[in-house]
């Protein structure tokens, strides 16, 4: 079992980020969700501190920060602005094909923009009819001489509107083994008949702009496939072994901002004569909060510990952590809500937006079902 | 153009200040950090240094041993190196001992341009600047909302209470830095990172050649006599409205005092 210890390094740069997210994001958040509009200044501000280059090597440009320091970050950002948060946490699952199966030259033309945040990237998988079955995806690549002609529709894409580059999962060999037949590209902006369809109103999340992507007869190099041809969905599963503890760290952020908020009201809100938190009915409910959100950040820097140390089975580690971490953060925020009653139910306080927020991290980047499937399926095996 | 800027390690200002049996202030009771009106001065002399393309930021501070953790924070805005004198024998120091431990150490550390905050949140005399320039013979120019080198001189916009006075003073010279000079940045990831591999050395008093008796408590030319809480502040009345209910309740208040 690998366990974790925080470096001085690692609290450092926590330190860092929280005190930004404090003083500079914090105060956004409510606008952001309020506007629904993608906060270009904080992407800057981002940029600007280095936060987007952590998950780069230096080599390209970034900080070479390992797993647990990138999750640090997404999760001190998070506890004050879950859209803030994903702007790194999608920077880096989009960034990873390229830097786990990219080569020296297609890492040497792409990682140093995004590493400085001068460009944006996103992470197209997801279609309309293929969600949690990422086999069942329908468009297609053909080779074309030295090119591949692209043909299909992506839906629900992070950053779909405003990123400059594209990694997009299409079918190459159709007559191919379900799982061994789709390729990953890079597709920049600007290409021949891609285009960015619409964009979806959602619940939480807000200021995240989530697009459909059209991809109409676009024609890209074949110096823009990343990996082998068919090493598509294996390149996909191994991204998420590493995003999706981005994901928990995202859910532990807004778990504790969540807190945060309920354990301060309930030491200045009076009735009855006095402060409500003196009454044990709050503090079972803000104990059990503190207690589910230190659970799920144990497991999320145990996870990130097991699966940086190359864990044979880095899949189970990133579902389960994300899987608990999801599920805290719905809890969590819910009961704070509660704590602070109908207060809680307007926008005037935070805690409803981060209820809000909180829904998505048991949904994207795998349902909390298709967490659970690959948990037991990975015990299974172990005991078969 | 070597810069120096003078900071200063102070107990966080979160409230929890407290005052220790000797009526100094109690160091342990709240987390340090550099001195507020200290990182101006910073921000100013990293952006003089940006400005020119070329020269160096160095630290100079005088604390107890702890300090490399807070100084660490400057260096992750951008410094270059830190020199910090720390010698038991200073502790009780007045601002006398500081300004003459600091003048010796600048005598050993190549400079420009000297910059120091107006004030510190702690002490508050505002005076170990203008002890330091008097004891090595720098030109002082003080409050400056503007510092703007030019070859061997600066010229420097002084705040004065009908706009501000234009000084000019032969290099090296010691500037105080004001507010007006723009906010301090926030240490970026990369500079955090690049911090913990710079230099602070530490000088105690035998590395300066400064006899122990000369300074310290013992010789203090201030006293502590008395501490006294301030005066509770008469009621407060908070106006918690939306902006436009509220302007218009503050002018009312104010208008029925005749204060406008």
């Amino acid at each position: 079992m690998t366990s974790f210890r925080l470096s001085d390094e690692q609290r450092e740069l926590r330190d860092a980020v929280r005190e930004l997210a404090r003083e500079r994001i914090a105060p956004r958040a409510a606008e952001i969700d309020r506007s629904a509009e993608f906060p270009w200044d904080l992407k800057e501000l981002l940029a600007t501190q280095d936060i987007l280059g952590l998950p780069y090597p230096t080599e390209y440009g970034g900080l070479g920060g390992d797993l647990l320091t990138c999750c640090l970050a997404i999760e001190a950002l998070s506890a004050a602005c879950a859209t803030t948060g994903l702007i790194l946490a999608v920077h880096e699952l989009a960034s990873l094909p390229i830097v786990m199966g990219g080569t020296d030259q297609q890492k040497a033309r792409w990682l140093p923009d995004l590493a400085a945040g001068r460009t944006l990237i996103a992470f197209a998988l997801t279609e309309a009819g293929a969600g949690s079955d990422a086999g069942s995806i329908a468009t297609r690549a053909v080779r074309d001489g030295d090119d591949f002609v692209l043909n299909g529709t992506k839906r629900f894409i992070s950053h779909g509107s405003v990123a400059d580059l594209v990694t997009v999962f299409a079918v190459t060999d159709p007559a191919g083994k379900r799982n061994r037949n789709l390729s990953c590209f890079v597709v920049e902006r600007g290409t021949a008949g891609f285009s960015v369809g619409r964009l979806e109103h959602k619940m939480g999340i807000r200021g995240s702009p989530t697009a459909e992507l059209m991809f109409d007869d676009v024609r890209i190099p074949a110096t823009n496939l990343i990996g082998a041809e068919g090493e598509g969905f294996a390149l996909a599963m191994r991204t998420f072994e590493r995003s999706r503890p981005g994901i928990a760290a995202q859910a532990v952020g807004i778990a504790q901002g969540a807190v945060d908020v309920a354990a301060a009201y309930a030491t200045e809100r009076v009735q009855f004569g006095r402060p409500i938190g003196e009454f044990q009915m709050v503090q079972g409910l803000l104990a059990d909060m503190d207690a589910a959100t230190e659970a799920a950040r144990s497991l999320l820097y145990t996870a990130c510990a097991a699966i940086e140390a190359g864990d044979g089975d880095a899949g189970r580690w990133a579902a389960v952590c994300k899987l608990v971490a999801g599920d805290a953060a719905m809890r969590v925020t819910t009961d704070a809500v509660q704590v602070l009653g109908g207060y809680g139910y307007l926008d005037e306080f935070p805690v409803e937006r981060m209820m809000r927020d909180a829904k998505i991290t048991q949904l994207y980047e795998g349902t909390q079902q298709i967490q659970r499937l690959v948990v037991a399926r990975s015990l299974l095996a172990a005991h078969r | 153009m070597r810069i120096v800027v003078l900071v200063k390690p102070v107990p966080d200002t979160t409230g929890q200040e407290r005052l220790g049996a000797d009526l100094r202030v109690d160091r342990a009771a709240s987390p340090t950090v550099v001195n507020a009106n200290d990182e101006y001065a910073l921000e100013a002399a990293l952006k003089l240094r940006e400005a020119a393309g070329e020269g160096s930021v160095t630290l100079l501070s005088m604390a107890p041993d702890t300090a490399p953790d807070t100084l660490r924070k400057a260096l992750a805005m951008g410094a270059d190196a830190g020199f910090l004198v720390s010698d038991p024998a200073l502790a009780g120091s007045d601002t006398l001992s500081t300004a003459r431990v600091l003048a010796a150490a600048l005598g050993r550390i190549d400079h420009d341009l000297v910059l120091a905050g107006a004030d510190t949140s702690d002490g508050g005399s505002g005076t170990v600047a203008a002890g330091i320039a008097a004891l090595t013979g720098l030109p002082y120019l003080s409050y400056a909302a503007r510092i703007e080198p030019d070859g061997g001189s600066v010229r420097v916009r002084r705040i004065s209470p009908t706009g501000y006075d234009l000084l000019e003073a032969p290099l090296p010279a010691l500037v105080v830095a004001t507010q007006a000079l723009g906010e301090p940045r926030y240490p970026s990831l990369k500079g955090i990172m690049a911090a913990r591999s710079k230099s602070i050395v530490t000088w105690s008093l035998a590395d300066l050649g400064i006899d122990p008796s000369t300074v310290g408590g013992a010789v203090a030319t201030t006293r502590v006599l008395r501490a006294e809480a301030p005066p509770p502040r008469a009621a407060t009345r908070v106006i918690r409205e939306p902006a436009p209910v509220a302007a218009a309740q503050l002018v009312e208040f104010l208008a029925e005092r005749r204060l406008i």
